[in-house]
Order: structure tokens, then C-alpha cells, then sequence
């Protein structure tokens, strides 16, 4: 069959053999209020006319320059890091630059190897096994470790996951809306509104049978949960562990290999915080890592490390059985791109930091949100909520709206937070803060004068 | 040609059964095992699970395919072969000592559905050309 559009021809007898009189009829399902009647004058009005290049540059600079660069305290599951200016130079060299692991893979071993050593190092930063080359985003990579957890798990037969109200709410909205069609159900523990965390004590006696829990370290508002109680509190239910992590905490943290007796059997999380910008919110990628014995549930691609003819190393694509090319609508996933682009970023910039950087790194996160806690609790009106150990991230509750707070804020140039209103609203008047080791004590002192400000007026 | 023993019973899914009392064992053919390749990983069924006739409840993982096995009767899991866990290979060489998994049957007329070695010979016949 040669390589060419159909023709009118070829569509008709595509539509006949399939019993359609027209293409549009294939689209009958999708509500005529949602859809766009291609044959109206003009077509997609609300698509502009074309421009010439010199004017779409003027408009898109003229855009770019409403950005600004606002002072920011915003983490909420994207964190704002120093990134080495070496690492997008190297990222974005013609050799690497592509969104993509190759077509025809092993005639790019450079991209191989590199893929390789970021599996390396998130093994190694997680005290998994094994990694794969990253999925979308770390919502996504929860659904999939929830689907993973449902198909591994040999013991329970359940499809039903217990996952923490600490978990990113995002996070659990993405996964609910992929995996609730498969008949998997996300069950929400509630947590400790004295400590922020899921309070083992509160964990029920008899909680029937499930598949796995879902732990978030550190969770949604920066603390820590009670990571190795929780673990072996699963295990002894039959369920899997899923760890939800934040990998430049891991740099200071207890890696999920290593929690309770056996250790987190899955890992997973956003991996925008290792060399990635907030770029307005993407693209980012999802990671994911899990025991071995679990590697055949594992989706995405995953390269591995062997020998040529000759017995020089070689890298390779492995264990492709699992995937959607090989194992059609049975496959672990049919979601099996990866980032390519921004996974070759974090390696970078891991192998730039190196693990005594990203700890260093961890530490002065830690150290400038504690710095920033101590100076807006002392202000009258600002309390701190939780009074457990958190990362970089903390809770703060206000004697004013969040949200005439935050517009105040933005005038000065801050962007002072994430309001837990709509998501947690038991909470009242809540901002979840954040600072990176990007803050200075100038820029924490910024912050903590136009707040005290605000609350005088 | 492949080798398809007189004594034992044959699905047109490859694979191959032989039954004592009321316990089928269960692999896969000479020629199933030729056509798929060189072996990397069988996963083999839960002991304790029940499958029904045509049911798929094992995996064949070679370098080329990972292939369904489908149960050849309804019954329940007796005992698997956790011997292919690290031997796989095994499947390629040596096919009808290889066995996946037993399962006890529930319905024993379902075994005159299965065909005998001249009806395979027939099918792995067809298949190759």
C-alpha cells in the first residue's frame, strides 16, 4: 500500500465497510453543544487570521514581558530551584533534543545511556530496584501506580486503594478520573487535623481487604509522615505500599526502600523539582520506580545496560513485552511516551549536583522554611497549624481571608502562597508557604514586612 | 516438522494437555514454542485459582511476543511449575517436560473436545505455511 492520504474514494469504501454514511457520524457521540460545525462561515471564529512573522513575535514578546518575576512562595507540587545554567545548554544541544526516546533506539546510545544513568540514579535516590525512563507528570504516574498495584498484587484481589486526604489533591482527582472506569475505587483516610499527618492510631483495626496505600512523603502540606509504621501497617494487610515523594527531599530523607521492615514496594512522584522550570506550570515529567519482582508491571519504557558482539557495553531497550507494541490492548500501559526532554534535564543536573548538592540542597530548603515560619508566626494574626516536622513547605493560618491576603501580596510583588480554602476548607483560613534554598534572608524578610503591613492597615 | 506426541491432548491455542485421574497438566506445544522463540519469562497462574475453559491464565514472554495461554478445561489450580521462574528456557527445549501449571478439573467430558495428535498435527500444519 503506497504512502498517501486517502483519497474521497478510499474514505467511502472505509465508511461503507464500516456501515457510516459520513465521517461526522463517527463523532455522534460527543454532544452537538461541545462540538463545532466546520461548515459554518467563518470556521472557527475564534481562531485569529493569520499573522506575519515580525507581528506574532512583537505580540508574543509583548506577552512574555507580563510575566515579571514575582518573589514566589508558591510550591504546592511545583518547586521553584536553582538550576545550573550548564545543564539546559547541555540539555538543549542538538544530540539531545528531543521530547521523544527514539525511533529505532539503539542508534542513539548517547540518548540510551542517559536514560540509563537517571534510572541509575532515582534506583538509587528512591532504594528501588528498578526505574523506568518517567511518564507524564506526577499525577499521572500515581494513576499508573495504582493500575500497577491492582495488576501486582497477587494476594489481595481487591480493587480498592486507601489514599491519604495528605496526598495532593490534584493528584487524586487525576488518578480517580483514570483508573474509576476500571472499576478501581480511591478510598480517602482523613488525617490528624492537630498534626497534618495520617495518625497511625486512627488507622482502622479491620480494614478490609485492598490492594495498596498510597503514602506521600512529604505530604501535601510538607510534613512527614509516619512513613515506616504506615508501611509495615499495609504489609501486614496484604496491600502494597505506594510512595508519592518529592525526589529533592529524598536527598535528606529516609529513602522509601528502606521504610518499615521490607520497604515501599512502588515509588512514584513529580520530577519537575530536579532541573525542571515552573515554566508555567509544564512540561514536567512523572517518575516512577518499584521493586524488582514487580518490573513486569512496570509501564514505560526502561533501558538496560549489556554487551555487543565485540563485549563493549551497549545499552538497550529491555523487557518491551510489557509494552503496547508488543503486548497491543494488553499492555501495561497504554500511555507509554516519556519525557525524554526534561528526564535528560534532571539527569544533568543530578550528576551536576551530585548527591552531596541535593542534599545540600534539601537542607537549605528546610532551613530557609523553617527561617520563614519563625518570622510570619511572629506576627500578630499568623499561626502556625501543624506541629509536626515538615520539609519545605508549611501551613499557616491567618486572622483574614487567604485570599485578600494573596491579592495584597501580588501588588508588592509576592506571590505569598497556595489557599487550602477550596481544597481543605476544615482548615479555615489556610496557606500552605513554601522556600526553596532560591530564598534569601532578604527575600523571607520581604515577605514577612508586607504581611505584617498588611495586617496593620 | 515439529514434535507433537501421540499420547497426549491438543488445543487449536497450542497447547498441550495430559490428564491423570481428574489433574490436567498443562504446557505448550513443540510448535508453539518454535514459533514464539528463545523464552525470557512464564507467568504462571495463583495456585487456588479457578479459571474456566478458554479462560487466558499464563503468559509466554519470548524475545519476539508475550503470548496468552488459555486454560484447555474449567477447573482450579493445583500446583505450577515454579521450577520456569528462573529456567524458562526450559520451554524451548525441552516442551513437554515443561509443564505451566495442573489444574484439577470440574468438568472432565471437556477433555473430548481437545484433539488428538494427527487432529494437531493438522492444525501446526496449517499454521506454518
Amino acid at each position: 500500500m503506497p504512502f498517501v492520504p486517502h483519497t474521497e474514494e478510499d474514505i467511502r469504501a472505509m465508511l461503507e465497510a464500516i456501515g457510516v454514511e459520513s465521517i461526522d457520524d463517527l463523532f455522534d457521540e460527543i454532544p452537538t453543544a461541545l462540538r463545532h460545525d466546520l461548515s459554518e462561515e467563518p470556521a472557527l471564529a475564534s481562531v485569529p487570521e493569520g499573522l506575519p512573522e515580525s507581528e506574532v513575535s512583537r505580540l508574543m514578546h509583548g506577552r512574555a514581558s507580563e510575566d515579571g518575576s514575582p518573589l514566589c512562595f508558591i510550591g504546592a507540587g511545583a518547586y521553584e530551584h536553582h538550576i545550573p545554567a550548564a545543564v539546559w545548554e547541555i540539555t538543549t544541544r542538538g544530540e539531545f533534543y528531543s521530547a521523544y526516546t527514539p525511533y529505532q533506539a539503539e542508534a542513539s546510545q548517547g540518548t540510551l545511556q542517559l536514560l540509563y544513568e537517571f534510572q541509575t540514579m532515582m534506583a538509587s535516590l528512591t532504594g528501588m530496584d528498578v526505574s523506568n525512563g518517567s511518564l507524564y507528570d506526577g499525577a499521572s504516574s500515581l494513576a499508573e501506580a495504582v493500575l500497577m498495584a491492582v495488576r501486582a498484587n497477587r494476594k489481595s484481589k481487591s480493587k480498592r486503594i486507601l489514599v491519604p486526604r495528605t496526598t495532593h489533591p490534584h493528584y487524586r482527582k487525576t488518578a480517580d478520573a483514570i483508573v474509576k472506569n476500571q472499576g478501581i475505587t480511591l478510598e480517602e483516610l482523613d488525617y490528624d487535623l492537630e498534626t497534618g499527618h495520617i495518625n497511625p492510631a486512627s488507622l482502622p483495626d479491620e480494614p478490609g481487604d485492598f490492594a495498596a496505600l498510597v503514602i506521600p512523603y512529604p505530604n501535601f502540606f510538607g510534613v512527614l509522615e509516619d512513613v515506616d509504621v504506615l508501611t509495615d501497617w499495609a504489609h501486614s494487610h496484604g496491600a502494597l505500599v505506594i510512595a508519592v515523594v518529592n525526589p529533592v527531599a529524598l536527598g535528606l530523607l529516609k529513602a522509601p526502600g528502606q521504610w518499615g521492615e521490607k520497604g515501599a514496594d512502588m515509588v512514584c512522584g513529580e520530577g519537575q523539582p530536579l532541573g525542571v522550570p515552573l515554566a508555567s506550570g509544564g512540561p514536567y515529567y512523572g517518575l516512577m520506580c518499584c521493586k524488582q519482582a514487580l518490573v513486569r508491571q512496570m509501564p514505560g519504557r526502561i533501558v538496560g545496560r549489556t554487551v555487543d558482539l565485540d563485549g563493549k557495553p551497549g545499552y538497550t531497550l529491555t523487557l518491551q513485552a510489557r509494552e503496547q507494541h508488543i503486548r497491543r490492548s494488553k499492555a501495561t500501559s497504554n500511555i507509554c511516551t516519556n519525557q525524554g526532554l526534561m528526564v535528560t534535564a534532571s539527569t544533568i543536573h543530578m550528576a551536576l549536583l551530585g548527591a552531596e548538592g541535593l542534599k545540600r540542597v534539601a537542607a537549605q530548603s528546610h532551613a530557609n522554611k523553617q527561617a520563614l515560619l519563625e518570622k510570619l508566626t511572629a506576627i500578630n494574626g499568623v499561626l502556625n497549624v501543624f506541629n509536626r516536622p515538615s520539609f519545605h513547605e508549611a501551613v499557616i493560618q491567618l486572622s483574614t481571608p487567604v485570599a485578600d491576603v494573596l491579592d495584597a501580596l501580588a501588588t508588592e510583588n509576592i506571590l505569598g502562597g497556595y489557599s487550602l480554602a477550596d481544597d481543605y476548607p476544615e482548615l479555615g483560613n489556610a496557606l500552605l508557604v513554601c522556600a526553596t534554598e532560591t530564598k534569601n534572608d532578604a527575600d523571607l524578610e520581604r515577605y514577612a514586612e508586607k504581611l505584617q503591613r498588611i495586617f496593620n492597615k | 516438522m515439529s514434535n507433537v506426541p501421540a499420547e497426549l491432548k491438543y488445543t487449536k491455542s497450542h497447547e498441550w494437555v495430559s490428564v491423570d485421574g481428574d489433574v490436567a497438566t498443562v504446557g505448550i506445544t513443540d510448535h508453539a514454542q518454535d514459533l514464539l522463540g528463545d523464552m525470557v519469562f512464564i507467568e504462571v497462574p495463583d495456585v487456588g485459582a479457578n479459571f474456566n475453559k478458554g479462560d487466558d491464565c499464563a503468559v509466554v514472554e519470548s524475545v519476539k511476543a508475550a503470548s496468552d495461554v488459555y486454560s484447555p478445561v474449567s477447573g482450579e489450580i493445583v500446583e505450577v511449575n515454579d521450577d520456569l521462574a528462573d529456567a524458562p528456557e526450559s520451554v524451548n527445549s525441552d516442551p513437554y517436560q515443561s509443564w505451566l501449571f495442573k489444574i484439577k478439573l470440574s468438568d472432565a467430558s471437556e477433555l473430548d473436545e481437545m484433539l488428538d495428535a494427527n487432529a494437531y498435527s493438522g492444525v501446526a500444519a496449517d499454521d506454518s505455511h
